[in-house]
């Protein structure tokens, strides 16, 4: 299955819904899809939405930690929402706190929270 | 309906492979979600551990019933280098991978009960138990 994760643009915003668990090879080019789109639209704000994971282990907090602090290096911010409580509460447990990371309850009020930062 | 079931670790297609299986018989036990993430994350950290510091290796997942308990037990064994010193690998914060992997601490955290056995040169086996309540 070589499915890619769809990015979408929304005026100078980038939009991004992960509806399936990520293995490795997902979650690497994922990585780079985004950064080339960053690239490719001069976008400033992501916002990925997690609504539909169930968990989230280790490696993948790393990419999506990665990929934050990549697309910062680019000049976009990122806001992660939709984190549902079995994922903060194992990330927590298992000791990996994505720290220094934007986060909003759901997708609305991420898109709200980002549009703020970026007309400040 | 089998009360146990493995899958051999050989690529990072059997760490999704693994989860996915413990998840359904976490589901199928009647773990709530949270419990589900839980011991769906401790596999997967098992897992890529056998991956990343063994090569090959098996996850093996078992439904238990003990006096009044139901409970779930997962089963992470190789014949890899083993494992030098555990008070170290069962530091928080001690890594070899440069990151991957949250380290045995997380694991044992995520779990009911968690048992480490290893030697160098012969393997290591991690058993790990998660309780229904």
């Amino acid at each position: 299955m070589n499915m890619r994760i769809p990015i979408l643009k929304l005026d100078e915003i980038l939009i991004v819904s992960i509806q399936w668990e990520l293995d490795d090879q997902k979650a690497i080019q994922f990585q780079e899809d985004l950064l080339n789109k960053i690239h490719g639209t001069s976008a400033r704000g992501v916002v990925i939405d997690l609504t539909p994971i169930d968990f989230i282990d280790s490696f993948i907090a790393k990419v999506l930690g990665d990929v934050i602090s990549m697309s910062r290096l680019m000049g976009a911010k990122v806001v992660i929402t939709g984190i549902q409580p079995g994922v903060a509460i194992t990330l927590i447990e298992l000791g990996i706190r994505l720290e220094n990371v934007m986060t909003a309850l759901d997708l609305e009020n991420g898109l709200a929270r980002l549009r703020a930062e970026l007309e400040a | 309906m089998k009360d146990r079931s493995y899958v051999d670790i050989f690529t990072e297609w059997d760490i999704v492979a693994a989860r996915q299986l413990g998840r359904n018989e976490a589901k199928e036990i009647g773990f709530g979600t949270v419990d589900q993430a839980r011991i769906t994350t401790a596999i997967s950290e098992l897992a890529r551990n056998i991956y990343l510091y063994a090569g090959t290796g098996r996850i093996e997942i078992s439904r238990i019933h003990e006096k009044s308990l139901f409970g779930i037990s997962i089963v992470a064994s190789d014949q890899g280098p083993g494992i030098a010193d555990v008070r170290q690998v069962m530091n928080d914060g001690y890594t070899t991978s440069g990151g991957l992997g949250a380290g045995m601490p997380g694991v044992k955290r995520l779990m009911d009960e968690f048992d480490l056995v290893t030697k160098q040169g012969v393997g290591t086996t991690i058993t790990t138990i998660k309780w229904l309540r």
